[in-house]
């Protein structure tokens, strides 16, 4: 099919820009500030002395002076060089999807953008219907009984998971006997982090044969130290642990908690329930699988579900109805506290709602058909690319909603690696795709995900330039080692990035290491 | 309704031709069989129970309009709710920045094709460093408290410790997010929370309590400027002189919209700084504003603490000698590439609102930053001064202070919730009740005036509340 496409010019927008803190002139400003009245003025004074001496700002911010239709076009300028998903975007892992624009309108008006989380819920029972609708829209996807929405993403939520787990075994007097988390390789990385975090001993499970750990290989890692399970299924390969259930029940008859890490949903929703297969608890990526914007790493959405055994460790405050009138409920005497102010990104969930609802389970059916068509529909065309793999070739069964590939091959043949075609891919406007997690299993590798939006076209268009770049790889391998060409900037020194006496966070450490002499 | 079944809008391929063509170039015949690895046993035998879809984009967007209806937001009444979410004005160009599509919609990409994003990550780090004085700011994580919790996880990973000290006054739902990254006493790299005290007139930090309590097992001493209860803390130097004698770090949580008119927190020896990102252009969102930032000295000990990714600035490889791009550093350091081993967690936070704080500050300037902290002093205080006008009402705790005050209304025999209700009934909603939190401060309300309220907005306040007290 590819031999059809035919590849079109792109080049990035460069505008060159300055850093912001190298433009402007003296006296510029960007915003015409209130002042106190007069009233004001002769009933309390100046501002100076309202402040004790030694607390008042004694040399201003070095800050830039620009009027407000500069700060708007460099900002403009610096959008314009950003590609995200203005052309086209199968970052595996995070199930790009069309973010509706009806849902983020509704998010930006008053009603919604200028509620205060400590209004009186009388005022508040637009936003509160909407959590709660929306709280039991997950009830239904996954089985659980109750959420929360406070987590202010995916990793936040597992995070949260693990405080309710030291809450529950703690409630049981075995918080200190169980301080093992078991996890495997190929669950996303924030699952052991968390876990770390809240204080557990991790346990990764390497993946074998098929691509996820064998059953024995948990029977040996379990034991009465273990408080929990968290994993992804299926994992970031595509592959699905079909024994999950059996895991399930190996680690409740040890005593602990298991937890499934739904940033994967988009190939089984509809088809499969957490609380179906057993899980405790779970939790999905509203700014993934539920159609709000990611905003390049947040605001995003973790909602995190439970069963009623650990609903009274939630974080608090809980969004009720008694039939009538919504309330927020903080009278929780077992709950876990907070795990963020307030109650989450409410705004997002707002989006998840609308959603759904523009949806509903016959469009949430389809588009899990259609994302995992895909992706096998994109994996035909990616084999035939001469120096294209499959990771885990032993799985021969259908991927779900994306695949792991590798480039070894290519890489052997010809020195051009996966980052390289990583750069080399946005030269014809493609999101730079995502390779793989650390640590390295499958070598060279890259993980597209189709998801249900992008036109079958997209799709034959993404392997058509990857095939373009593996022939230039083979033909003409500099052309990709020294790429990318049509990009706002040139690829980054990743050695300079890296070393203490060049690396600059700031703007004024910056100038110190330029000049060191000052 | 014989209609056909309309193809989704989000879905081109769900035209029947489309899916049917892509089913047979993969040799598939019944669409199940893609999904073979799936067990029988854990199959839905039902369809999803969820409401019926609302497919046509009019209906849905009245309908979402509708349910919003029965909120009434700040915007329609008088504000004086603030306590760690704050209602400031929000230049139209931050929001213009906010909803640009290549912005809202980036996920990771690369520091060639994302360039702009990286950019304006810098910048956000460039200029609040400027605003705290500090060398090293990382990309934000989810919230003000959030920020504290890494801070001090940090502090107890360089110091060996496993204590920290934080002010009484502190708020209580931070305080409530830090305990959750500190855990409890029986998980491993448990951290002890203890707090000291404050004076009973000025609010401000115990010292005497202070020198009692630490110990060459605190690993850092906390406190905010402003204060969660508006007072300006003003014993900066002796706090982080006493922290630093014992070997702690000192870990200072500000409002930087305050940076312009308050010194930053560098110059009184914080070595690690934390505060909300909200107040920097980002709308309430009901508390779905928040976010948190941590800054520190450009040394070793601490870059190499950093759970939060970070931006550099760097040469390119091909381009002319003066390119420049921005990608992460120190990334191998985080959960990302340690997992376990990694710096306590980072993942998905609040990007998008890092490059509206970048707009906000840049339209601000040195000078907008004085002028609004300036206004916010002085409308505050005159705030202070007529409520404390008003029989039974004492405004004398903790006098002084930016953005936000305790009034106490003992005096007048009515309750906080009661004076609230009546307020709302004038379209005002009145301070945070502080009555549970702080029993202490007895009928107490955290009252928060901005920029945002005129002299006339504060004359209709306390009009109203003499009003409801005389009732």
């Amino acid at each position: 099919m590819t031999e059809r496409v035919k590849l079109r010019d792109y080049h990035a927008a460069v505008w060159s820009e300055p850093v912001v803190m190298e433009m402007g002139y003296p006296g510029r400003r960007g915003l015409a500030i209130p002042e106190a009245e007069d009233g004001v003025r002769q009933a309390v004074g100046d501002a100076e002395q309202l402040v004790p001496a030694s607390m008042r700002r004694k040399a201003p911010p070095r800050l830039p002076e620009l009027s407000q239709p500069e700060v708007l076009r460099h900002y403009l300028h610096l959008s314009q060089q950003t590609l995200s998903m203005m052309g086209i975007n199968l970052f595996g892992t995070c199930t790009m999807k069309y973010n509706p624009r009806v849902a983020e309108q509704a998010s930006m008006v008053p009603k919604m953008a200028e509620l205060h989380p400590y209004q009186d819920e009388e005022t508040l029972q637009g936003i509160l219907e909407v959590i709660y609708r929306f709280d039991e829209m997950c009830r239904a996807v996954s089985g659980m009984d109750q959420f929360v929405f406070q987590p202010g993403g995916g990793s936040h939520a597992a995070f949260t998971h693990a405080c309710v787990m030291r809450g529950y075994h703690g409630a049981r007097g075995e918080l200190e006997q169980r301080n093992e988390v078991i996890t495997t390789l190929f669950s996303h990385c924030c699952n052991p982090a968390v876990a770390a975090t809240a204080g557990f001993k991790v346990i990764n499970l390497m993946p074998e044969e098929n691509g996820y750990p064998s059953v024995d290989a948990l029977k040996a890692a379990v034991s009465e130290r273990t408080a929990g399970l968290m994993t992804v299924c299926p994992n970031d390969l595509g592959i699905y642990n079909p024994h999950i259930d059996e895991w399930v029940k190996i680690v409740h008859d040890a005593g602990g908690l298991c937890f499934y890490d739904h940033a994967n949903f988009n190939g089984v929703m509809g088809l499969t329930r957490a609380r179906d297969i057993g899980f405790d608890a779970c939790m999905y990526m509203l700014h993934k699988t539920f159609g709000a914007s990611k905003g390049g790493m947040g605001p995003a959405g973790g909602a995190y579900g439970c069963t009623e055994e650990l609903a009274e460790y939630l974080p608090v405050p809980i969004v009720t109805y008694d039939g009538s009138t919504y309330h927020l409920d903080y009278d929780r005497p077992d709950s876990i506290g907070k795990i963020r102010e307030f109650w989450g990104n409410a705004q997002v969930v707002l989006k998840a709602y609308a959603w759904v609802l523009a949806m509903g389970a016959d469009g949430i059916h389809e588009a899990r058909e259609l994302s995992v068509l895909g992706n096998n529909y994109l994996e035909k065309l990616l084999m035939d690319i001469k120096g294209v793999s499959k990771s885990f070739p032993n799985m021969t069964k259908r991927r779900l909603e994306m695949t792991r590939f590798g480039w070894d091959q290519l890489t052997q043949d010809t020195g051009v690696d996966t980052v390289d075609i990583q750069h080399r891919m946005t030269d014809w406007g493609l999101d730079a795709y995502w390779m793989a997690h650390p640590p390295p299993i499958v070598p060279e590798p890259f993980t597209p995900e189709a998801g249900e939006t992008p036109p079958v076209e997209d799709l034959e268009y993404w392997a058509a330039v990857l095939e373009h770049i593996a022939s230039e790889a083979y033909s003409n391998p500099e052309v990709v080692k020294t790429s990318p060409h049509r990009q706002a900037v040139h690829r980054v020194d990743f050695a300079a990035l890296q070393d203490p006496a060049r690396r600059a966070m700031t703007w004024r450490a910056h100038l110190k290491k330029r000049n060191p002499e000052g | 309704m014989a209609n056909p079944k309309k193809v989704h809008p989000y879905m081109p391929n769900a035209v029947p031709e489309t899916k049917a063509a892509m089913m047979r170039a993969i040799d598939v015949d019944d669409i199940d069989e893609l999904f073979e690895q799936i067990p029988e046993r854990f199959r839905l035998k039902e369809p999803l129970q969820l409401p019926d879809p609302i497919v046509e984009e009019s209906a849905l967007d009245r309908h979402l309009k509708e349910i919003l209806s029965r909120n009434r937001s700040c915007d329609e009444v008088l504000n004086f709710l603030g306590a760690g979410c704050w209602q400031h004005y929000v230049p139209a160009v931050c929001d213009e920045i906010a909803q640009r599509s290549e912005f809202l919609t980036a996920n990771f990409g690369s520091a060639s094709s994302d360039h702009g994003r990286f950019q304006a990550y810098f910048e956000f780090c460039s200029q609040m460093g400027e605003l705290v004085n500090m060398d090293v700011v990382g990309l934000p994580t989810y919230s003000w408290g959030c920020a504290l919790g890494n801070g001090i996880r940090m502090a107890a990973r360089m110091t060996g410790r496993s204590e920290v000290l934080v002010p009484r006054t502190i708020s209580p739902e931070r305080l409530a997010v830090l305990r959750s990254f500190c855990g409890p006493t029986e998980v491993g790299g448990h951290i002890a929370v203890r707090e000291i005290g404050f004076d009973e007139q000025s609010g401000l930090l115990d010292l005497d309590d202070l020198k009692r309590a630490i110990s060459n097992e605190t690993a850092a001493v906390y406190f905010e400027n402003p204060s969660y209860l508006g007072f300006i803390e003003s014993q900066g130097e002796e706090i982080s002189r006493i922290a630093h004698d014992h070997g702690a770090e000192c870990v200072v949580g500000v409002d930087p919209i305050s940076l312009g008119v308050l010194a930053a927190p560098a110059d009184y020896g914080a070595d690690i700084v934390v505060g909300t990102t909200q107040t920097l252009g980002i709308h309430m969102n009901c508390g779905g504003g928040s976010g948190g930032f941590i800054a520190a000295r450009d040394e070793e000990r601490y870059v190499g603490e950093f759970p939060t990714l970070l931006v550099s600035i760097a040469p390119t490889t091909g381009g002319n000698d003066d390119e420049r791009a921005f990608f992460l550093t120190c990334e191998h350091q985080t959960s990302y590439g340690l997992r376990d081993e990694g710096k306590d967690w980072t993942g998905n936070t609040v990007y998008l609102w890092t490059i509206v704080n970048a707009v906000y500050m840049s339209l601000m300037g040195p000078q907008g930053f004085r002028e609004i902290g300036e206004v916010i002093l002085q409308r505050s205080q005159y705030a202070r001064n007529r409520l404390g006008g008003i029989p039974g009402v004492d405004v004398s705790f903790a006098p002084g202070g930016f953005k936000e005050f305790i009034v106490n209304f003992d005096g007048t025999g009515k309750t906080v919730g009661d004076i609230n209700r009546a307020l709302r009934k004038q379209g005002i909603y009145g301070g945070k009740d502080l009555s549970a939190d702080f029993p202490e401060l007895g009928q107490a309300a955290l009252y928060c005036v901005t920029e945002i309220h005129t002299q006339g907005d504060v004359d209709r306040l306390a009009g109203a509340l003499e009003e409801v007290l005389a009732s």
